[in-house]
């Protein structure tokens, strides 16, 4: 099944909660809406279930208009953040549910039932757990215990509200492995919610990036990551580096740094900001004049692979983040409290519309 | 824990001799108020022997307020106890206007005086009342009757479910009740299956309340009865009858009824709190 928003908005009094947001996800497919805290995506995905109903806009399931269904005819599976599992249900009884409540005619024999159940409780490695109550699992086996009982009602699609949001980091990295794993066996439309930028572009197939109820960019994570639509999808995804500067007749002026404008930078003369991750950062002992900025070693974290440097500038005094191979690290044999200059490789700029 | 206003609170501070005194004058303060009068009325209901306990409890006029007072009772308590879970939904599941008013409202019978509620019966029912005549005409007994007697008790007693709920509901998340929806559960269903057996404890312990309140209610009830032997007389009625005719035994034989079941309720009431409280854990 696929899914299509047209151009929905929704208000919370006079806080404007999506805005003019449209979407598509194909079938079979795994979309993240990612963005920052109020960003929107939630009630945008709550308006796909169906809990919430937009104030404009239409909403396609399978080329059907479905804006005024119930959640119930959307067959939606949903898991909710905090699992909302019904505490004074077993396991079993939980992952039942869904069956139990159709309509008489609909409705699967006690044995069918039983199977059912005990099928999806092996897809998420729970049988051993449906005599249990939800408080007596884990974080991570209760959310498991959530989507079998969002799957076992066979949905066409699944929506996902922030699934590992309360789990710690390592049961986190397992649990989202396991439902890309899980999504490739079984192939259902899903839409995830999700505010950590690392869990979407590792899981999704596409990535849609909201923020103040807008949806700024859809692509792939490669597409993302490489192509950043604005300044804030490039903020977004990672670590940056910001500069200030100036475009004047197709160049960048920076500080002391002068360089040829980036092909993918609109070319506006007029205040612009530059964006560098902190891997883009060549670092050296000497330079061509204005082809890089004079910094200071602040500090230099050296666990593991990667070696982190925090410099500061010399003219304006802002902190920049680098990270350099620990090879190229020992070659340059860099010390703390050092000169050295810097120099952002594949610089993005953007006209300064952004208030970041 | 290291603040100054902590370390007050840490148990085991003061002097021994402290603590002991502050127990005694605790424990004196209820045997002498609590403990002495309970035990009283047992006494002096089996002053006379067991005969004129049973005798008294089983004369037809104890044995009309005995059901009169079931009757009330249980009318008021299942009536408020829909209208409890009704408002506690409709307050705690959507956002209205005039939501605060309504919550206002809920509590006004526990803010005026019994004695005034049963009035207000008077004044509406009673034959100079706004509805007396119209009632009158078609023969229809509110006041000095049953329904007068039921009335009141629903009017005194009509916070306490309410009360217990409301407070409770809004507290839950209503993510379970989502996830039925989701799933296809009808409206009934998710009330039955997913929200009843969340509240239940807490519904048990207003229904509680409710009936220990509905019992015992005097003040308004006594307005509107008119204290006819064996019609409209319900137990603390009857017992204050007997007692104004210096016929102690009688009075306090009854009066027992009505202390033990005070008893038993504060036991219902012990467990479910120790119930609800293991329950309380999250899902």
């Amino acid at each position: 099944m696929s899914i299509e928003v047209r151009q929905i908005c929704k208000q919370f009094g006079s806080f404007t909660a999506v805005d003019d947001v449209s979407l598509q996800v194909g079938a079979g497919e795994l979309v993240a809406l990612l963005g920052p805290s109020g960003s929107g995506k939630t009630t945008l995905l709550r308006m796909i279930a169906g809990l919430e109903s937009p104030d404009s806009g239409t909403i396609l399931l399978n080329n059907e208009d479905a804006t005024m269904h119930d959640p119930a005819r959307r067959r939606v599976g949903f898991v909710f953040q905090h699992y909302a599992l019904f505490r004074h249900m077993t396991i079993f009884e939980n992952v039942a549910f869904g069956l139990r409540v159709r309509p008489r005619k609909l409705r699967l024999s006690k044995a069918d039932i039983r199977d059912k159940v005990a099928q999806l409780l092996g897809l998420v490695q729970l049988e051993r757990f449906s005599d249990h109550y939800p408080n007596q699992l884990s974080g991570g086996q209760r959310q498991r215990v959530a989507l079998a009982r969002a799957l076992v009602v066979e949905p066409s699609l699944l929506l996902l509200d922030e699934p590992f949001g309360a789990l710690d980091a390592k049961v986190r990295k397992e649990l989202r492995r396991w439902l890309r794993r899980l999504h490739d066996e079984i192939h259902i439309a899903s839409v995830f919610v999700t505010h950590d930028q690392e869990e979407a572009l590792e899981v999704a197939d596409r990535v849609a990036i909201m923020n103040q109820g807008r949806l700024e960019q859809v692509g792939t994570p490669q597409q993302v990551y490489d192509n950043p639509a604005n300044a804030f999808v490039y903020n977004f995804l990672g670590n940056v580096n910001l500069f200030r500067g100036r475009i004047d007749d197709g160049r960048v002026r920076i500080g002391a740094l002068d360089i040829e404008l980036p092909e993918n930078a609109s070319g506006e003369n007029g205040p612009a900001l530059g964006y560098a991750r902190p891997y883009e950062m060549n670092i050296s002992r000497d330079h061509e004049d204005r082809s890089a900025i004079r910094a200071t070693i602040q500090h230099i974290f050296g666990v593991g692979q990667v070696v982190k440097l925090e410099l500061q500038r010399s003219d304006t005094g802002t902190l920049l983040e680098a990270e350099l191979g620990r090879a190229r690290f020992g070659e340059l044999d860099l010390k703390l409290g050092e000169v050295v200059f810097v120099a952002p490789r594949n610089l993005r700029v953007f006209a300064e519309d952004y208030a970041i | 824990m290291n603040s100054p206003a902590r370390q007050v609170l840490v148990r085991g501070n003061e002097p021994t001799f402290v603590r002991w005194i502050l127990i005694s004058i605790a424990l004196l303060f209820l045997s002498v108020f609590l403990v002495l009068p309970l035990a009283s009325v047992f006494v002096e209901a089996f002053a006379r022997g067991w005969r004129t306990y049973v005798d008294s409890i089983r004369d037809p006029d104890a044995l009309s307020a005995i059901r009169l007072t079931l009757l009330a009772s249980g009318i008021a308590v299942t009536l408020n106890l829909l209208f409890g879970l009704m408002a506690a939904w409709a307050i705690s599941r959507f956002s209205f206007r005039g939501k605060n008013l309504l919550i206002s409202l809920i509590d006004l019978p526990l803010a005026i005086s019994p004695v005034v509620s049963g009035l207000i019966f008077v004044l509406l029912f009673g034959l100079h009342g706004w509805f007396g005549n119209w009632l009158d005409d078609h023969n229809v007994r509110i006041l000095f009757a049953v329904p007068g007697v039921v009335l009141a008790t629903i009017f005194v007693t009509f916070p306490f479910v309410a009360r217990e709920l409301i407070p409770f509901m809004q507290a839950q998340e209503t993510e379970e009740e989502e996830g039925a929806l989701v799933l296809g559960a009808s409206p009934w269903r998710i009330f039955f299956s997913v929200t009843l057996p969340n509240i239940r404890w807490s519904l048990l312990y207003g229904v509680i309340l409710c009936s220990a309140r509905a019992m015992g209610e005097f003040g308004a009830v006594s307005v509107v009865s008119g204290h006819i032997r064996g019609e409209t007389n319900t137990l603390p009625l009857h017992v204050e009858i007997l007692y104004n005719e210096y016929n102690f035994a009688a009075a306090f034989s009854v009066a027992s009824l009505l202390s033990l079941l005070a008893l038993v309720t504060l036991v219902a009431k012990k467990l479910i709190e120790e119930k609800a409280g293991i329950r309380g854990g999250q899902a």
